[in-house]
Parts: structure tokens; C-alpha cells; sequence
């Protein structure tokens, strides 16, 4: 199946007094039409500057996409220029933020703001205003006609990251980069924001590609999963595939890091070690320090076996290695 | 055009700018931070006697722009020049005093004089009330010059970094590092006394504290998340400068203008004293100041002229400084120290 969303071996990198800090080495990943890729991974694995790179958003001056192949819809991306992807940005692709409190200006009405997201891309100002309404009805708004009027500072977290839906389907994009979109709510609130993007997605026929580190996010909405750290994909699959059987050590230390019923009374596992420096990567397997099952290969860098259609993982052990054949 | 109608144009002038600032005021009142600044001026006492004493210097400064064309004189005369002008004593008289001082024969003066009459025997109060408007014109007149220029460099500097920051940066540094007083004075060698030509002079060298300040707001605001956000959904730079930043800087931009216009107040003064300020002819508090520099010495002592021209300034920027520092606890209350 052609894919909307094709990433092939992105690399996007810092310059810092510590010297070059490779925050993103080598990531592919696709996403089908319509459907979502999850990328999981714990904080730092450089899951967010992999979004951020696919809207060429990386931080400047520091930050730069240093080599890679970032295909939308057939076009290689990264040849466009800034100001060519200016019409991508917001009407192809759209992103929600995770901070929902911060990601809205805090002197402009919520009604402006949607507004805004309707006519940079050409839509005229009436219309725009209708449709924000609109729009606003939709992601669950108490009083739709009220908050035009309001300022972010007047609705809550929750009702904050229904308005950004709002305004990233404003345009109705074919695909969505949501980066943790509920870490920041409350555990309630979680659960009805996820659904809603759910739903709309299906709606709209959209694609997402979802940046989070919530496992159990993942399971319900996840058709596919990369799971990342220290800047690469380490394991790819279908996400049934692998919550069944997870083969790469790091895999296997997230699952067995989440309270299950099988395990109620013991404590809960724990991944020791931290991960390694970014701006001086270890030259064989980077989760080598912290891999229960080390072997003497390890020293050098593995591969990421297997196809991209089914299950990739990039470990030495002869036991993740097996499957993918 | 007779003069007579363009001088009755002229007071369009005062009209039109107490337009624009209500119209500002009742727009600012619609929005949840002004709006609720304003509340919280409203009830802190020093701010309401602040706002009541430039009140009254506003109100001064407005009367004396109106005005009308005077066929006999052939001069415009203002509602300040019709109610507050008294004839000249030969010379100086004190406070309320009967007879003029510093004259071998001291003679009857012709009318009372609340703050007595100066050398060439002029009414102080009335000079007092002349520096006014002179005082709010330069004040005015260079903060319209120096808010958009510190606007424009330090949101470009701050924004877009790189060599843009750096050229505009290594301006304000070479700039800072000469002494303002010294340029000042040059400048208004160059160009000539008057009040545009002090503005100029002043709006030049006093740009660098803004836009330093504005830089700086600039580089904080622009790795915000709302600015992210923006750039995700297409907003082009111009935009999300114009429309997105520049909003928020606003409080603080309104405060260090509101601080910086009673510093022009000051500066006027000096320029004045140091004989590079405004011409003699315009009403000014350094002007009569400089005038009253011997004045000390004499026997008996002269004190009404620099006291008046002295407590004229200290009222009008002591009290927006009140308002200033007011303003800012108004407009964000966690910025109070």
C-alpha cells in the first residue's frame, strides 16, 4: 500500500558546547493512510525532535536535520524550503502540542485563534468564523459561542486541548502529529481527549503519527508501533504483534516495568541504568549498559532486522533476530 | 486661509489626541488584562493621586493648545495665555508681595502675583504653567519616536538572531557606550534649538533601553509554545511578530514608556539648563531654571523661580513614576518586588 508518510533513516542533530548531540540517528518509520504509528519511548529518546523534524520546526540556530529522507505523499519534504512547507504546515499535516496551557497565545480570543488557522491557508474571514463555531461544537464545548469570545486563560486544561484539536482539524489535514497530547491532563480527561481524536480521525480519514510514552494509549489506538531510545528505533511492529511478544530487551523492560494482574503483589520491575549521553553515543548496541542479556556482539552496533511491513528489531540476540526472519 | 481659521484648525490637534486616547482607553478596557489592570489602579490610592496630578498637568497642557488667533497682537493666544497672563512688573517681585525687590527704588506692583515675578518682571506661575505643554510635547514627540524604533530592532534582533541581532546589537552597544548628554548636545548643535529638534536628539540616544528589554521579551517569547503552535499551523514570521508577540510585550513596553516619558521630562530640564534645550520664546522649566541660576546669590534671596520651576517637574515626574510603578503591579501583580 502506498504510504502517506514515509521517514527513512532521519537524522537530526544539536550543535552544543558539549559538542555534536545526535538527538535523532537514523529513524525510519511510515504511516499508512488513515491509519496510526505510535512512537514510544521515555523521555529524551528524541521521539518529539523526530515529529518536530517531519514540519522542519527543530530549535534553531542549534538545531539541524543532518541527513534523511522525510517523504509526504510521495514529495520528499526536506527539499522544500521554509517557506514552501509554510503551505504544508497546518492544512497537510497538523500537530497537537502537549502543553495545552502554553500552546495557546494567552492575548488573543480562542475565536481569533481558530480563525487564524482557517485564513493563513486562504479561507475568508466569514466563513473562517463560521466554521470555528462549528468546529468548537465538535471537540465537546460546553458553550461554543461563549468561548469564541473567551481567552485561553478562561477554560481549563481539558477544554484547552479540544480547542487545539479544533484548531489543528481546522483544515482538515491527512495527517496528524499529536506529541503527547494528554500527558499533561488529569487521568480523566485523558481518556475523553484520546477518544475524541479517535473518532474525529475516523471521521475525517485522517492519518496520526502518535508521540507519547502511555503504553496503554498506544493499545487502543495504535495500528503500528516503533518503540524508540537513545535516538534510533529499536523495535517496529504492528502494535498487536507487539504487545504479544515483544523481542527487544528495552521492549520487554517497558512491558515488564507496567503493573499487570499477573504480577499483582511484586514490585514493579525497573530498567536500572540511565540512558547514555546524546552527544557521545556508545559505538556498539547504545542499550547494551542497562541489557540484562549482553552479549559479547553487543560491542558492535546491531542492524535493524526485518521488513518494515511486519516486525524490525535492532538487537544482536539470536532470539529477537529469529522472528524477523 | 485667514489666520484666524487656521489657528481655530490648530486646536484639532488637542481634540484629535484626546479622541485617539479615550478610544484607546474604552478598546484596552474590552481585554481581560487591561481591563482588569485598570480595576486595580483604579483602586490603589497612590495611582489615583497620581492619575488626578497628571490630570491636572494634562489638562493644563491641553488649554494651552487651544486657542485662538489675536488680531492685535498678531500672536496666537490660549485659553492658558486669556486667564492666567499678567501684565510685567519692571522686575522681580516675591510671593504675593506689594512692592518689586532688587531695585534701588522698589515700586507698587500692578497686579498680585501668587508666585511673584521673575528678572524682567514676568508672572512665574504663568511661566510655570507655559513649560507644561512643552514638557509634555517633548515627552510626547520622543516616545513616538523611540517606541518604534526600540519596536522594530529589538523584535528584529530578538526574532530572527543571527547577523540581524548581532548588527543591531553592536549598534545599541557602541551607542550605550557614549555618553547620551554629549550626543545630545552635539545634536542639537547640528541641527539647531527647538522642540523637534530636541526630540530627535533625545528619541536617538534613548532607544537602547527598550529595545534592549524589547530583544530580550523577543528571544523569551519566541521559543514559547504558542509561537511553536503558530509555526505548526503556517503563520508566516511577520505575522506571528506583529500578531502574536508583539501583544504580549505590550505591558511592558506601556510601562517602561510610562517610566521613560517623566526621564524625557527630566532630560528637556537639563537640556534647557545647559543652554541647548528649547528656544526662549517657548515656556520651559529648564529654561527658567537656567535663568534663576545666580538668582540664589542675591540679597535678598530669589527662591520663587527655581522653586516653582523645581516643584513643576518634581510633581509631573514623581507622579508617573507613581503611576509607572502602579501600572506595573497593576498589570502583573507577580512582578512586584
Amino acid at each position: 500500500m502506498e504510504k502517506l508518510l514515509q521517514v527513512d533513516d532521519l537524522r537530526t542533530w544539536f550543535r552544543t558546547s558539549r559538542g555534536i548531540v545526535k538527538a535523532v540517528d537514523g529513524v525510519s518509520f511510515d504511516v499508512a493512510p488513515g491509519k496510526t504509528r505510535a512512537i514510544v519511548g521515555e523521555s529524551g529518546c528524541g521521539k518529539s525532535i523526530t515529529a518536530l523534524s517531519i514540519l522542519q520546526l527543530v530549535p534553531e540556530p542549534a538545531g539541524y536535520i543532518e541527513s534523511g529522507k522525510i517523504h509526504f505523499g510521495g514529495e520528499d519534504i526536506l527539499e522544500r524550503s521554509w517557506t514552501d512547507m509554510r503551505g504544508l504546515r497546518g492544512r497537510e499535516i497538523a500537530m497537537i502540542f502537549q502543553e495545552p496551557m502554553t500552546s495557546l497565545n494567552p492575548t488573543r480570543t480562542i475565536g481569533w485563534q481558530l480563525s487564524e488557522a482557517m485564513t493563513v491557508h486562504g479561507k475568508d474571514a466569514p466563513a473562517a468564523r463560521a466554521r470555528a463555531l462549528e468546529l468548537l461544537e465538535r471537540v465537546g464545548l460546553r458553550d461554543p459561542n461563549a468561548a469564541l469570545r473567551q481567552y485561553p486563560h478562561e477554560l481549563s486544561g481539558g477544554m484547552r486541548q479540544r480547542v487545539m484539536i479544533a484548531i489543528a482539524l481546522a483544515n482538515r489535514p491527512k495527517l496528524l502529529i499529536a506529541d503527547e497530547p494528554t500527558t499533561a491532563l488529569d487521568v480523566t480527561v485523558q481518556a475523553q481527549i484520546m477518544s475524541l481524536i479517535k473518532e474525529l480521525q475516523d471521521e475525517l480519514g485522517m492519518a496520526m503519527l502518535l508521540i507519547t510514552h502511555d503504553l496503554g494509549i498506544v493499545s487502543e489506538v495504535a495500528h503500528d508501533v516503533s518503540v524508540m531510545y537513545a535516538g534510533q528505533v529499536v523495535e517496529a511492529a504492528p502494535t498487536r504483534d507487539l504487545f504479544h511478544d515483544p523481542r527487544h530487551p528495552y521492549t520487554q523492560g517497558l512491558f515488564a516495568s507496567l503493573p499487570a494482574r499477573n504480577r499483582r503483589g511484586k514490585d514493579l520491575m525497573t530498567l536500572d541504568g540511565i540512558v547514555p549521553d546524546a552527544a557521545n553515543w556508545p559505538t556498539g548496541c547504545r542499550f547494551a549498559e542497562r541489557c540484562a542479556h549482553r552479549l559479547d556482539a553487543c560491542s558492535a552496533p546491531p542492524a535493524l532486522h526485518g521488513s518494515g511491513t511486519h516486525r524490525q528489531v535492532r538487537c544482536h540476540l539470536p532470539s529477537a533476530m529469529e522472528v524477523t526472519k | 486661509m485667514s489666520p484666524t481659521l487656521l489657528h481655530l484648525l490648530y486646536n484639532l490637534s488637542p481634540l484629535a489626541l484626546i479622541g485617539v486616547a479615550v478610544v484607546i482607553f474604552l478598546r484596552a478596557r474590552q481585554t481581560p488584562l487591561w481591563g482588569e489592570a485598570f480595576r486595580r489602579l483604579a483602586r490603589n490610592p497612590s495611582a489615583r493621586v497620581a492619575m488626578a496630578v497628571i490630570g491636572i498637568y494634562a489638562t493644563i497642557g491641553i488649554a494651552d493648545s487651544v486657542g485662538w488667533y489675536d488680531a492685535t497682537t498678531q500672536e496666537r493666544r490660549t485659553v492658558i495665555d486669556a486667564i492666567f497672563e499678567r501684565k510685567p512688573e519692571r522686575t522681580y517681585s516675591a510671593p504675593l508681595a506689594e512692592m518689586t525687590t532688587g531695585e534701588a527704588k522698589p515700586q507698587k506692583i500692578r497686579e498680585k502675583h501668587i508666585l511673584g515675578t521673575d528678572s524682567i518682571g514676568a508672572d512665574v506661575f504663568y511661566r510655570t504653567l507655559k513649560g507644561v505643554r512643552t514638557a509634555f510635547q517633548i515627552g510626547g514627540m520622543t516616545v513616538l519616536i523611540v517606541t518604534p524604533l526600540a519596536l522594530l530592532l529589538g523584535l528584529t534582533a530578538g526574532y530572527y538572531g543571527k547577523w540581524r541581532d548581532d548588527v543591531i546589537t553592536y549598534i545599541y552597544t557602541v551607542l550605550s557606550s557614549v555618553p547620551g548628554i554629549l550626543l545630545q548636545i552635539a545634536m542639537v548643535l547640528v541641527l539647531g534649538k527647538g522642540i523637534i529638534q530636541i526630540c530627535l536628539a533625545l528619541g536617538i540616544t534613548r532607544w537602547v533601553g527598550l529595545c534592549r528589554m524589547v530583544r530580550g521579551e523577543t528571544i523569551k517569547h519566541r521559543e514559547r509554545e504558542y509561537v511553536r503552535s503558530a509555526k505548526a499551523l503556517g503563520v508566516t514570521d511577520m505575522v506571528i511578530l506583529v500578531r502574536h508577540i508583539l501583544p504580549n510585550l505590550l505591558p511592558v513596553v506601556i510601562i517602561s514608556t510610562t517610566l521613560g516619558f517623566s526621564n524625557l521630562v527630566l532630560s528637556e530640564a537639563i537640556l534647557s539648563y545647559l543652554g541647548v534645550g528649547v528656544p526662549d520664546n517657548v515656556g520651559s522649566w529648564g529654561n527658567m531654571i537656567d535663568a534663576a541660576r545666580d538668582e540664589l546669590a542675591r540679597d535678598p534671596v530669589i527662591w520663587w523661580n527655581l522653586t516653582a520651576a523645581t516643584g513643576a517637574i518634581t510633581g509631573l515626574a514623581l507622579s508617573l513614576n507613581l503611576f509607572g510603578d502602579a501600572l506595573r503591579d497593576a498589570v502583573d501583580p507577580r512582578l512586584r518586588s
